[in-house]
């Protein structure tokens, strides 16, 4: 029989080591789990083509911007958080089935558990907003920008993605079970419809106007209509690019401190 | 003699529920020690503390020498943890959770790879060791995880009621591969709720309850310690079971045991009780019940259990009749 190597009771994997062994664990076991990854593919498509089709007819929009132009942006922005949500469930289940026990028992950096899953995390995001821009653009959007202004509004999305990452690794850490962390889903439905990621926030009431134009996802929303509309969209949203793209960015950075504080906190913190 | 744990007054409250309520106990290396109590006993709780999971708030807890609050980062060096769920990613192959661990220990791949196939062989997992974790069946994936502990050769590994849930067959195989792992010089720490579990790998027991340490000591010293022998009389029919109960029934010595199903009255004897053994048989032929059987034997641990703690174990009679099954 083989023995064990008796060499190695002091060892532990460095920060980068160990991020690169947990963002390499956590996309191969997106990728072999088919249900994720054709629920993440489908999920904000099908959301876009009902709208597309189905209510895009009904929903006016102004100055002469089609409401595909409008709609395709906010669909991407809103599949952000769609998509990071699955970072909540992916914590939660890791806790519940002990896997971050294990890594906790061991003489390992906490960092590297987190950071492992934001990395991953961050590029699978990449692959499904490849997608759905794909999609996006099959429907009839088209860029009306420069294409460098496309690849900025792509490159924007990510950032919020890895701000909304450290979020829902709060989130999830906080649930602490699968079923609580679902249970988050319905928030983030509540956030992106109150919002101008499906619809113009002109036509709602005054109060959930007051809300949806001073929340992330309009801000983002509108920051990458602005980068892929260009001057077409001026008009219809008031301001530049710059506007949006600093307020969002603002957004993604205060997001990012405060909710990657809360996880590492809460995860160091030696918690029954 | 070394110590592998030592822990001192150790307290832990979770907001107004004491899990920990100044536990004390000693473990010396070269053991394996089997922490028993029921539920809600402060197992987990402790478990976890030795782990470096949670914090006792009082009291002092060395692991192999480490200090569980100053010295966590060297005491995670030399432990191992299975807990009580199969902590193995089941989208990965078995082989590929165990480099994964080995690797997060900070084995290089090649070391990685040749301690992860040591461990599939140790657990007869080679035929296995390449698919798919979801496709294992309870036990196997409890075996992989025992595995994963083990990657690192941790100077002691902690089994967290390692084998609750698990069906007879399953936990006969993982008691085997734990056995394996004592005979091979692993310091074992083990919860459980079984006393058979207890009785059969342990060299020692502690028995924990409400949080405290009620006693320890070898299988055999906790039998004594409930005093000598226990008179055990099977009779043939249950209209006579009153009439046994009426004869064994004397002053200053607990009520005797009735098991109404089996039909077998049981009592215990103190110390040298060789007169109250023939009082008591000649109180019994005197009572006019026709007996099937009648012993004198050893306490058993649930028996040391129910005295030192007033409850029942969950003690798995399941588990008992399979061994005869598949012996």
């Amino acid at each position: 029989m083989t023995t064990l190597t008796p060499t190695i009771r002091t060892g532990r994997a460095g920060i980068v080591t160990g991020t690169g062994l947990l963002a390499k664990r956590t996309t191969v076991t997106f990728l072999r789990r088919p249900e994720l990854v054709v629920l993440s593919l489908v999920q904000m498509s099908a959301i876009m083509l009902t709208f597309r089709f189905i209510f895009g007819g009904a929903i006016g929009t102004a100055h002469g911007l089609p409401y595909v132009d409008f709609s395709v942006p906010g669909f991407i922005t809103a599949g952000v958080l769609f998509q990071t949500l699955g970072t909540a469930i992916g914590i939660a289940e890791d806790m519940e089935q002990g896997f971050i026990d294990r890594l906790r028992s061991m003489p390992f950096s906490t960092a590297a558990m987190l950071t492992g899953r934001v990395v991953a995390d961050t590029g699978i995001l990449a692959i499904v907003l490849a997608v759905t821009t794909a999609v996006g653009f099959a429907v009839g959007f088209r860029l009306q920008a420069s294409v460098l202004g496309g690849l900025e509004a792509f490159g924007l999305c990510l950032v919020f993605g890895l701000a909304f990452s450290w979020l829902f690794i709060a989130v999830g850490l906080l649930a602490g079970n699968v079923k609580a962390a679902q249970g988050v889903s319905m928030i983030v439905f509540i956030v992106t419809f109150a919002s101008s990621a499906y619809v113009p926030t002109q036509t709602m009431p005054g109060w959930l106007r007051a809300f949806a134009e001073n929340q992330p996802v309009t801000a983002m929303a509108n920051a990458v209509r602005s980068l892929t509309l260009g001057s077409h969209s001026q008009a219809f949203l008031g301001h530049g690019p710059g506007h949006f793209v600093i307020r969002s960015l603002f957004w993604a950075v205060g997001i990012l401190v405060a909710f990657s504080v809360i996880s590492v906190a809460k995860f160091r913190r030696a918690a029954g | 003699m070394t110590l592998t744990i030592e822990a001192r007054g150790l307290t832990k409250r979770f907001g107004k529920k004491t899990a920990l309520d100044g536990l004390s106990l000693e473990v010396e290396s070269g053991q394996v020690v089997a922490v028993l109590g029921p539920n809600g006993a402060g197992k987990t709780t402790f478990v976890r503390s030795v782990s470096t999971l949670i914090r006792p708030e009082e009291g002092e807890l060395k692991v192999c020498g480490y200090d569980v609050r100053r010295e966590a980062e060297s005491v995670r060096r030399v432990i191992g943890l299975a807990g009580q769920y199969a902590a193995v990613d089941q989208a990965l192959s078995g082989r590929e959770n165990l480099v994964l661990v080995a690797r997060l220990f900070g084995q290089s791949a090649k070391q990685a790879k040749a301690n992860a196939e040591a461990v599939l062989e140790l657990f007869g997992l080679v035929e296995a060791a390449d698919r798919l974790v979801r496709t294992y069946s309870g036990g196997m994936r409890r075996k992989l995880d025992l595995g994963a502990s083990l990657v690192s050769q941790p100077r002691l590994l902690i089994l967290d009621e390692p084998t609750t849930g698990l069906d007879p067959r399953s936990r006969l195989d993982l008691w085997d591969a734990i056995e394996a792992l004592v005979e091979r010089g692993t310091d074992v720490l083990l919860t459980t709720q079984y006393l058979d579990e207890a009785d059969r790998l342990a060299r020692n027991i502690v028995i924990i309850d409400q949080g405290r340490t009620v006693a320890s000591g070898t299988p055999a010293e906790l039998k004594r310690r409930i005093g000598g022998k226990i008179l055990e009389v099977h009779v043939r029919d249950r209209a006579h079971i009153p009439l046994v109960a009426q004869a064994l029934t004397r002053e200053g010595v607990a009520a005797p045991e009735i098991d109404e199903s089996t039909r077998r009255i049981s009592v215990g004897a103190d110390d040298g009780a060789a007169q109250w053994l023939i009082d008591g048989l000649t109180a019994v032929r005197d009572s006019g019940a026709v007996l099937a059987d009648i012993a004198v034997r050893e306490p058993s641990l649930d028996e040391v259990f129910l005295a030192l703690t007033g409850q029942k174990t969950s003690s798995a009679e399941s588990v008992g009749a399979a061994t005869l099954e598949t012996a």
